[in-house]
């Protein structure tokens, strides 16, 4: 725990320090708002209403697809935080864009599953089981695509002002919200789509 | 666990062969075993407990810097929240409790 020899640029000085224990606070709140979402999803779950159920609607292989796009993201994502703490910061920003080239992907892929579905008659007003679905993965998709937008924003800075403790603390926070993210797609995988393919 | 920053990233690659490995397991449990549902949703639910637990600590090192302690508590009481809010919602309305 404590048995760096130095410690990491990013937690150098207070306000670092204290901007990432509070970013480690949001991330609290985050996981009492999805939650909330998971919650409403497995009590509607059922309510299909005469439209298509999930074991109908899902498929496996696409999900499959952008699990690993996201797995795999957040792998390089902990890689490009690995290069940062070398002061490596080419590799930092070569690993940040190969991140945000898969979360590209997985967003790609998802949209598109969306459209799949609204083509297959499945839209968000279809039932109660549909509304919990769109709404619960809405809400990570849209988590993702801001990550984007953030990380995207983190790299030009770090191209213009190099690894410096501000900068690194700005991209280590960025990471944890991306690592976050994946965690929450890994729920939504088992308890949605492995779930309701059974 | 020593975490050095120089040299081969191990802690990320074995995390990430560990999660890549979960996730096709819980696939072929699904899609490959006659179970009864409630077994296999048992064994997959612990899965994917497993790879949070490997985000967490392989690679957000949540116990890393002075507030590690700090935010074991503040993950530990989310998630407690977390599962009061799904749980109970589950058990209130389908139990009957809001039947009237």
């Amino acid at each position: 725990m404590s048995s760096q020899s130095t410690t990491p640029l990013e937690y150098q000085g207070q306000q670092n320090q204290m901007t990432i224990l509070g970013f480690w606070i949001f991330l609290g709140a985050e996981i009492v708002l999805f939650s909330t979402l998971f919650a409403s999803y497995f009590v509607l779950e059922h309510n299909t209403a005469g439209g298509p159920t999930g074991e109908e609607l899902f498929m496996l292989k696409e999900v499959l697809i952008e699990t690993f796009l996201l797995l795999t993201s957040s792998f390089t994502c902990g890689l490009a935080i690995h290069e940062m703490r070398n002061g490596n910061k080419r590799d930092t920003i070569v690993w940040l864009i190969v991140t945000l080239l898969l979360g590209l992907g997985f967003v790609y892929m998802e949209i598109s599953e969306f459209i799949h579905y609204v083509h297959e008659g499945a839209t968000i007003q279809t039932s109660g089981f549909l509304s919990g679905f769109f709404t619960l993965l809405g809400t990570h998709g849209l988590h993702v695509s801001l990550g984007i937008g953030w990380v995207t924003l983190l790299i030009i800075q770090m191209m213009k002002r190099g690894i410096t403790p501000v900068t690194a603390r700005k991209v280590f926070v960025a990471s944890l919200y991306w690592h976050f993210l994946d965690v929450v797609w890994i729920f939504i995988f088992t308890f949605v789509y492995l779930k309701g393919m059974m | 666990m020593s975490k050095g920053h120089k040299g081969f990233p191990w802690n990320h690659v074995i995390g990430f062969f560990l999660s890549i490995a979960l996730t096709i397991f819980a696939v072929l449990m699904v899609q490959y075993t006659d179970f009864s549902k409630s077994t296999v949703m048992f064994i997959i639910g612990t899965l994917a407990i497993l790879q949070a637990a490997i985000q967490l600590f392989m690679f957000m090192h949540i116990t890393e810097g002075k507030s590690g302690v700090i935010n074991i508590i503040n993950i530990t009481y989310s998630v407690f929240l977390a599962v009061v809010i799904v749980v109970g919602s589950i058990w209130i309305l389908t139990t009957g409790h809001a039947a009237h």
